[in-house]
């Protein structure tokens, strides 16, 4: 007769060294884990309200600015520094690991309309109301030396905007038309225009170096090659784009800050129609940068708050505000796609995570895991109704809130008229314009 | 157009003759001589400018101041007429000398060439400019497409996108900042420096380096042209064997065989003659060969060939007579063990002798249940059906068979191939089972082998009176149920012969099952009492399989007889429409909706509802609370109830509740039931990339979390969309990160050159755009 024995081989259970995890020997019979939809359910309401209970996103202000933060710049080749451009003409450069400004040099006389870094990270340029153009060097004076510029370039009109080229020694400032520079140069290599307006911010594509995307104040969108020297396409909306940023992982996407509170996202090769509009402030879009992955991008808005939008989605994910933090001018995506710097008209520079309730710091394997699990589960069930409550709830100041529910009751009302309208006019007469085709006015060729 | 244009220079030319003919009217200057004319003309243009003082505006007269009526060659002037000048004009003193041809036919090329076209204004220009540019950038732009779309599907995507290599570092380089430390490492290091190891690339040793070049370029060259001829040949031979065993002719290849045989034969007896001992080993090489052979199988019909043949032997005199001879090739070589072992054993060759007398039924027999082959007691019962109807006249036929005085008179024209086939598969059959029991047993066991074949033997023939006896029965069923009695009376003397009881047990009682079924018409399913007997039959003996089979040949064929009845029913039926159909419209309408009436005779809708709408109430309302604790106050246990009294006095009813909201809605069920505490929990509407709320549904039913999933499942599961590493810049997307060639010029190139020279090229293509 056989006898059934406990077999107890320490090999199965004890741990080779103390530091390893206990073997825990699992049963996966779904029987003996039953409910498991309302126990994940559970989870993922806890993980949202975790999720609301950590989301403290403000780092730090970055104060030593004598008038308000008109433009930022990222250094290309260190996370840590950070240049800013104030309306008193002054640029700034900070460390971000110390909160310390590092350097100050008085650029220019009146406002530093745009900053921009080479693509090396050695100097950086500006423009300024006084009509001229500097190049600085990156690093600081030596003992004894005076802070002077570069190169100045002395131009017969106001540049507002300027852009470094991603691999080649070439600028392009905006003014009255956009100019493109070597940097060698005092005489731009070739001016480019369409229309007689002032042009206020021009972007060179990261992808596709040659192309160019500017935005005018008669409030059309105009794009550039630079390889054959002509404008390529303009379109018309409703109102003044303010500034665009290009897609950095899609070549032909870009998007642009309206001052009609939305921003929009172009397709370059079909601007008849935006990919996306994206609506939710309830001021004017002032600035706006893309994430380093593509994914997402962040807008400043003139009421006085900044909002992180999902690139294809129309509603904004996050909205960042403080109690002291003015209009918005200038906002930037680190790039290491962890943080998002604001500049803003109370002379304060602030720095965010961008994701509101991510822990800082080293994380361990299974602080790991459990973040990405809980990060499934909040996916998985977002369209039940407490967690999207809960994961939607936002605090906004009075003026905000109170302008959202205005807004609201006006577009409401907009809608009514219009769908009256169409109700007792013939079939047919009064056209269906989607939201995404409403503001636009015209594509010039 | 050039007609056109024509016309147009002849009416000009017109207009001006009349123009000019106008002068000639005019009285003054006729007369007037040459020398003058000059001082006139300049008095005339005075006259005129006093004229024009006076602040009116005169019509300026067409005056023409020459003396001459033709225009002199050497003074030409259009003064006058205030005119252009026309071409065909000039051309009209030329047309009668012939000397200028070549003069006028370049003049008449020149009047037929176009003039150009105005050049578009700069706006337009300027558009065309920029709609070619955008159109060659977007086209650019479009070899991102499947990058961005990629990337917007991808599971997971990991920044940066591209990843640090590795730096890889030379060996020498390496090795340079590198010292021996532990005295095993000094030693290999002394070997490789005693052998001169060379660190850096060609890592080939002083010696080895002597020994490549220690061959000499003539020495190896010949060696090359010997192992070129070599190959060369090797190939010839190789082309020659392939183009040899390719031809299909089987005549050629008979021709060769015979032809190496009779050779091998000349050989042969050659060498008895020269060296008999040689000659001897040889003959037992021979015989080696041909054992070899014998083994091997290649005379059993079994091949593909004999299949083919046996096919064919039907129509082909040929195949057949092949199919002979391979037989008779195949005896031969049996013949030649027999003799062998009638040799070695007096008894074993009887026996032998006895098998070879049995009778073919019961090779047939054997091939029906082999009993110790598996594969073969897989083909037995289908061999057994589909051969059953043909095999019966032949065993008719046969000698042995029980009841060759029944015969049925339907001998059929095939019978003698069928004869032929069936001899094939019994050798075939026999052998199969001689041979397995030559293998299971040691070759010293011979005589427990042959009493064991002997015992096999007799019972192989009284399987086979079985089974003659069976097929007659199963036809006879077939022809005409009302004789099924007979056979069976008939069958049952023969079957007290079997020395399987049991089997006979089994017989019978289907046979009786057999009988009541044909009174009743039918089919009982008697698979049940099988297994057991099943077991004691194999007990007994492993090779009384044939039993199922037959069984299950009856049970088909009663199977056929019930479809029949089964099947003629609903034929009836149809045959009675028709007749119905003939009738007027109305009786036709009226007879479709008795069809249906008929059709859904079962489902009365109504009342289903309303049983379903009483189950509703009946749920829906709340139950009486039954309080009573048996035992509790009395005696309890199996079989006890508490008392009424006690169970009306614990029972708690409950309180009518608000009447239902549709008690008085006869066609209504409204259910009340819903939650409203968990559907605040539930999704109401189905987002968005959903399409039906079962792909939801699903994706909320599986579980990620690792109670249920294992560990690698679960990381699967929660792989998040996107990794990034922390203090790592993140940089635009590059066309070579993606594989894509990124323009090698730069983009200043284009720039730096004056813009607004165009290429003719470009040029062209603008022209062509404008035209579009």
């Amino acid at each position: 007769m056989k006898v059934k024995m406990l077999s107890r081989n320490p090999d199965n259970y004890v741990r080779e060294t103390k530091l390893d995890l206990q073997r825990v020997p699992r049963n996966y019979d779904p029987t003996l884990h039953p409910f498991e939809v309302p126990r994940e359910y559970m989870r993922a309401l806890n993980a949202t309200k975790l999720e609301r209970v950590f989301a403290k996103p403000f780092l730090a202000s970055l104060d030593g600015h004598r008038d308000g933060v008109n433009c930022l710049a990222k250094h290309p080749k260190s996370l840590a520094t950070v240049l800013s451009g104030a309306c008193d003409g002054e640029v700034r450069i900070w460390n971000l690991t110390k909160r310390k400004c590092i350097r100050a040099v008085q650029a220019h006389e009146g406002f530093v309309r745009g900053i921009c870094t080479r693509f090396c990270g050695t100097s950086f340029f500006t423009v300024g109301d006084d009509k001229t153009v500097k190049q600085w060097k990156m690093d600081g004076p030596g003992f004894g030396e005076e802070e002077e510029p570069l190169h100045t370039i002395l131009g017969k009109t106001v540049y507002t905007g300027i852009d470094h080229h991603w691999k080649e020694a070439v600028f392009a400032t905006c003014g009255q038309q956009v100019d493109i520079w070597d940097e060698q140069r005092t005489n731009p290599i070739c001016s480019m225009t369409w229309g007689f307006d002032s042009i206020s911010s021009v972007k060179f594509n990261p992808i596709e170096t040659f192309l160019l995307g500017s935005c005018a104040s008669d409030r059309n969108i105009v794009l550039y090659d630079m390889r054959q020297a002509t404008p390529l396409k303009k379109v018309i909306l409703d109102m003044r784009t303010n500034t665009i940023c290009w897609n950095p992982m899609e070549a032909f996407i870009f998007t642009a800050a309206n001052e009609d509170y939305n921003l929009y996202t172009f397709d370059m090769r079909a601007l008849d129609t935006p990919v996306m509009v994206h609506m939710d402030h309830v001021s004017a879009v002032l600035d706006v940068d893309y994430s380093p992955t593509g994914k997402e991008f962040v807008s400043a808005s003139f009421d006085k708050s900044i909002r992180i939008f999902p690139m294809d989605k129309g509603r904004s994910r996050e909205v960042y505000h403080t109690k002291r933090m003015q209009h918005v001018i200038c906002v930037k995506w680190t790039s290491d796609s962890k943080y998002i710097m604001c500049g803003s008209d109370e002379m304060n520079i602030r720095l965010w995570k961008a994701n509101a309730s991510e822990k800082l710091g080293v994380l361990t394997s299974r602080e790991k895991a459990a973040k990405d699990y809980n990060q499934k589960l909040k996916e998985k069930f977002q369209h039940h109704p407490h967690i999207k409550r809960i994961a939607r709830h936002r605090h906004l100041p009075k003026s905000i809130y109170s302008q959202i529910q205005e807004q609201r009751i006006m577009r409401e009302a907009r809608r009514r008229k219009e769908v009256n309208r169409l109700k007792h006019s013939k079939p047919g007469s009064v056209p269906i314009v989607s939201e995404k085709k409403k503001h636009i006015v015209a594509v010039v060729k | 157009m050039s007609a056109t244009r024509a016309a147009e220079s002849l009416l000009a030319l017109s207009q001006q003759e009349e123009l000019e003919d106008l002068p000639k009217d005019y009285p003054l200057s006729a007369s007037e001589d040459e020398g003058d004319s000059d001082g006139e003309r300049k008095h005339q243009k005075l006259l005129e400018a006093i004229s024009s003082l006076d602040g009116r505006n005169r019509r300026k007269l067409a005056e023409r101041s020459e003396a001459s009526l033709r225009v002199s060659e050497f003074n030409v002037s259009s003064e006058g007429s205030g005119e252009k000048l026309v071409l065909s004009d000039l051309l009209e003193p030329v047309k009668t000398s012939s000397s200028l041809a070549t003069v006028k036919k370049q003049l008449n090329r020149v009047k037929s060439k176009k003039t150009v076209e105005l050049p578009l204004n700069k706006e337009e220009v300027e558009r065309i400019h920029r709609e070619v540019a955008f159109n060659k950038t977007s086209q650019a732009l479009s070899k991102w497409d499947p990058v961005v779309l990629k990337n917007r599907q991808a599971e997971q995507l990991v920044f940066p996108l591209k990843k640090e290599q590795s730096a890889f570092a030379p060996i020498e380089h390496v090795l340079s900042g590198w010292k021996a430390r532990t005295p095993l490492e000094q030693e290999i290091f002394n070997l490789l420096h005693k052998n001169k190891q060379p660190v850096t690339d060609p890592l080939l040793t002083p010696l080895e380096k002597a020994s490549l070049k220690a061959m000499s370029l003539e020495e190896a060259k010949m060696r090359r042209a010997e192992l070129q001829r070599a190959r060369a040949l090797q190939s010839y031979y190789e082309a020659r064997a392939r183009r040899e065993k390719k031809i299909k002719s089987k005549k050629y290849h008979k021709v060769l065989k015979k032809g190496k045989a009779k050779k091998a034969l000349k050989e042969f007896e050659k060498l008895q003659k020269v060296n008999p001992s040689a000659a001897l080993e040889e003959l037992e090489k021979i015989e080696k060969a041909r054992m070899m052979e014998r083994m091997s199988l290649k005379h059993q019909n079994s091949g593909k060939w004999a299949k083919s043949k046996a096919i064919m032997a039907k129509y082909d005199l040929e195949a057949r007579q092949a199919l002979q001879e391979q037989l008779a090739r195949n005896k031969e070589l049996t013949q030649k063990l027999q003799a062998a072992s009638k040799s070695e054993e007096e008894e074993g060759g009887a026996e032998e002798e006895d098998e070879l007398l049995v009778p073919e039924a019961v090779n047939e027999v054997q091939m029906n249940a082999d009993g110790p082959n598996p594969w073969m007691l897989r083909n037995c019962p289908s061999d057994a059906k589909e051969a059953e109807i043909q095999k019966d006249p032949e065993q008719l036929s046969e000698p042995v068979a029980h009841k060759a005085s029944e015969s049925e008179g339907e001998e059929s024209p095939l019978a003698e191939e069928e004869i032929l086939l069936k001899e094939l598969e019994e050798r075939r059959s026999l052998r199969k089972k001689s041979g397995l029991n030559q293998d299971s047993e040691p070759v010293g066991r011979q005589e427990t082998k042959d009493s064991s074949s002997q015992e096999v033997l007799s019972e192989l023939r009284a399987l086979s009176q079985k089974l003659n006896k069976e097929n007659h029965q199963s036809r006879k069923q077939k022809v005409s149920s009302a004789r099924t009695v007979l056979p069976v009376q008939r069958e049952e003397p023969a079957e007290e012969e079997e020395p399987l009881l049991l089997q006979k047990r089994e017989r019978a009682q289907t046979l009786e099952e057999l009988e009541e079924l044909g009174e009743e018409g039918c089919f009982q399913d008697k698979e049940l009492p099988r297994p057991a007997l099943d077991g004691q039959q194999l007990e007994r003996n492993p090779n009384n399989q044939p039993g199922a089979p037959k069984e299950k040949t009856k049970k088909e064929q009663m199977i056929d007889l019930q479809n029949l009845l089964t099947t003629k029913s609903p034929s009836v039926k149809s045959l009675a429409i028709p007749t119905t159909i003939e009738e007027l419209e109305d009786e036709e309408e009226k007879d479709q909706r008795q069809m249906i009436k008929e059709a859904f005779a079962g489902d009365d809708v109504i009342r289903d509802f309303l049983k379903e709408k009483r189950e509703a109430v009946e749920a829906s309302k709340p139950k009486d609370m039954d309080l009573t604790l048996p035992g509790w106050g009395e005696w309890g246990g199996v079989g006890l109830k508490p008392s009424a009294k006690k169970r009306h006095r614990f029972l708690i009813k409950v309180p009518e509740g608000p009447s239902r909201k549709d008690k008085n809605l006869p066609n209504v069920i409204i259910n009340e039931k819903r939650n409203i505490h968990a559907a605040a929990h539930q999704v109401r509407v189905l987002p968005y990339p959903f399409t039906h709320h079962q792909q939801f549904e699903r994706t909320i039913q599986t579980p990620i979390g690792s109670t249920w999933n294992t560990q690698r499942a679960f990381q699967k599961l929660t792989r998040p969309k996107v990794v990034t590493k922390p203090g790592h810049i993140i940089k635009p997307i590059k066309a070579e990160d993606v594989g894509y060639r990124s323009s090698s010029r730069s983009d200043l190139s284009v720039v730096q050159r004056n813009p607004k020279r165009l290429s003719i090229r470009h040029k062209k293509q603008l022209k062509k755009n404008s035209v579009d």
